[in-house]
């Protein structure tokens, strides 16, 4: 409220003007006009058009397919997550710090070197290509090689959000439910798990969003191949190229959709993780 | 249950916290370890709870050998300093938490842990807290719980890490009175760790004092007060005045000192050092003594005093305002002892004989 008594404030109120208003028309530029964009683009021939593109067999497809990397990808990395932060947090060993790292050479590394390393690991000419060739086994150009690199991806945003939280909480709750008498398991379930379960479902929630929206290392992987192999992200490329921009545009709002959702519920997450 | 402790032996990382612990516990004994931080004295604590394992010795509690039970089947309660509670548990929940993870055969029913749980908030005089989450309690609320969920298991020893740290001092004093309560009702062999020697001397039946790893001193407190067996202890008790002296025929002489109010001991003659307490040196003014007064500040009840000493050292004296003679800023006078440890040099540091010295 204003003081009828204050007294002018000297200088200009020029300079957060000006900041203020760069940061607006920053994020109208670059983030919003985009995404506005593309429900024009996706809608600029009708919603029957629309429709007839989101329900194209391909498609359709593609979405399933994407869901159910998301799907596979998502609790593997919840696991793993958890089992990294708690090794890390409550134990001294050898190659700890040596983890630390590891967990998060994902982030530094581009996901197309992740790719590439699982096509020279699991290919035809790689290392383990031949035996698995032999015993009849495809991993690459089919669901497990993209599992396997979205899960290389995605695998630090569960362990990045938990890890801080136990470390911060120390292991004294655990050790006071030690001496109570609970075991091990109860202890994870009835102590641990409720302390960073928010942090886990934020987590969750990055994690998802990364595995859906993954394209880099799934398209050398994936080999891209329509009503098979063929990622929702992949699927969009592989239309605009088609010269299908519609299609493509609308493939993308789904895409937009999802990360919408992803971005509500993690604003949702973010004020109860604390 | 008794317990006994022998050749305890502890390191972490080539760092000795524990160099050979030799202790016996009584049954229904309330026993505190007191000693500065570092001393080792919350390492021996763990190590009794069975969260920390020790590197030698033996751990026997009621004839039954503790190291080879883990934490869990050793059924103790222990109140951590920062308490531990459960963040996302009722108090109620809290305080049942070790009665629902036994087994199913051993689990009372719901009812039963019901009842416990509404005695024990009884006892505790929180029944008004039950249905709250610990961040809505003070920091003595959290206490009492956390106690409370020690006790719900009917522990066979109950062991305190610093339990009233974290408090200020008037819920500390609270705290400390309601504490002797409980131990009196429950009965229950307790051990609690603390640096604070009021804490200690007010709560327990014998007072152990740790010092680097090692158990100095057993003893009431009136045991220590009058006869510290070490330097360390006599420091560690408030005997801040440390005054170099020789020794001969028992009795300490310095210039300005007038030792006549100390018994004569059985110390071997040569240099010591003679540790008092700043609220037992009578001064009595005297032209010849080196010691001269630099600084007189009154609190009311007590005058606190500084003196400078023949090589420059100062000491402090407390005397009651209202009883004692006046004293003069630059004025001199020989200190008066009336009650002191004097401890032989050759006997240096903390394996000096002890030597009882009081009025």
């Amino acid at each position: 409220m204003q003081n009828p008594a204050s007294l002018p404030r000297p200088g200009s109120r020029l300079v957060p003007r000006v900041l203020i208003g760069l940061a607006l028309v920053l994020t109208l530029v670059i983030v919003v006009a985009p995404l506005i964009y593309i429900f024009t683009r996706a809608f600029a021939e009708g919603a029957a058009v629309y429709a007839k593109n989101i329900l194209d067999p391909l498609t359709l497809h593609a979405i399933w397919l994407t869901a159910l990397v998301a799907v596979i990808a998502v609790p593997i990395n919840i696991a793993f997550g958890i089992a990294a932060a708690w090794s890390i947090a409550r134990f001294r060993f050898p190659g700890r710090s040596l983890l630390v790292t590891a967990v998060e050479i994902p982030f530094s590394i581009s996901p197309i070197i992740a790719g590439i390393c699982y096509l020279l690991l699991y290919g035809r000419q790689g290392l383990l290509g031949p035996w698995l060739e032999g015993h009849d086994i495809q991993i690459l150009f089919a669901l497990p090689g993209i599992v396997l690199v979205t899960l290389f991806v995605t695998s630090p945003f569960v362990a990045r959000e938990v890890l801080p939280l136990m470390q911060a909480q120390g292991s004294e709750q655990e050790q006071a439910a030690v001496t109570l008498g609970a075991s091990g398991w109860q202890i994870f379930r009835r102590v641990t798990l409720p302390n960073i379960r928010w942090a886990l479902l934020y987590g969750a929630v990055l994690c998802t969003a990364r595995a859906v929206g993954e394209f880099g290392g799934v398209s050398v992987v994936s080999g891209s191949i329509r009503g098979q192999t063929n990622t929702l992200p992949l699927h969009v490329e592989l239309m605009f190229n088609d010269l299908n921009v519609t299609g493509a545009f609308a493939a993308a709002s789904t895409l937009t959709l999802i990360a919408i959702v992803t971005l509500l519920l993690k604003a949702a997450l973010e004020g109860r993780r604390g | 249950m008794t317990i006994t402790i022998k050749g305890l032996t502890k390191s972490f990382d080539d760092t000795p916290v524990l160099r050979g612990i030799d202790l016996t516990v009584r049954d229904g004994e309330l026993l505190a370890l007191l000693g500065p931080s570092g001393s080792g004295k919350t390492t021996l604590l763990r190590i009794i709870a069975g969260l920390e394992w020790p590197d030698a010795g033996q751990l026997v509690v009621a004839g039954e050998d503790w190291l080879a039970l883990s934490a869990q089947q050793r059924r103790i309660g222990f109140v951590f300093q920062h308490y531990a509670l459960f963040p996302h548990m009722t108090v109620r929940d809290n305080i049942a938490f070790g009665l629902s993870v036994r087994p199913r055969a051993a689990r009372p029913g719901n009812a039963e842990i019901a009842q416990t749980v509404d005695e024990l908030l009884n006892l505790l005089q929180i029944e008004h807290l039950a249905d709250r989450h610990p961040a809505q309690l003070s920091g003595g609320q959290r206490q009492r719980v956390a106690l409370g969920r020690a006790l719900a298991i009917r522990p066979s020893v109950l062991l305190l890490d610093e339990p009233f740290g974290a408090l200020d001092a008037a819920i500390r004093r609270d705290l400390r009175r309601w504490l002797r309560e409980v131990h009196e009702k429950t009965g229950s062999t307790t051990i609690f760790v603390t640096h604070d020697q009021e804490e200690a001397f007010e709560l327990a039946d014998r007072v152990v004092v740790m010092g680097d790893g090692e158990i100095l001193q057993i003893g009431t407190a009136d045991d220590l007060y009058d006869a510290p067996a070490c330097p360390f202890v006599a420091r560690f008790m408030g005997a801040v005045v440390e005054l170099p002296v020789n020794i001969s025929d028992g009795r300490a002489t310095a210039r300005g000192l007038d030792a006549s109010a100390l018994p004569v001991t059985s110390a071997p003659d040569g240099p010591g050092r003679l540790f008092l307490r700043p609220d037992s040196i009578a001064l009595i003014p005297d032209p010849a003594s080196p010691w001269q007064l630099s600084r007189k500040i009154s609190t009311g009840a007590d005058l606190r005093l500084t003196l400078l000493g023949p090589e420059g050292q100062e000491i402090p004296v407390d005397l009651p305002r209202r009883s004692a003679p006046p004293v003069e800023i630059s004025q001199t006078y020989r200190l008066r002892p009336s009650v002191g440890a004097l401890f032989s040099d050759d006997a240096a540091g903390a394996a000096a004989t002890p030597i009882r010295l009081s009025a």
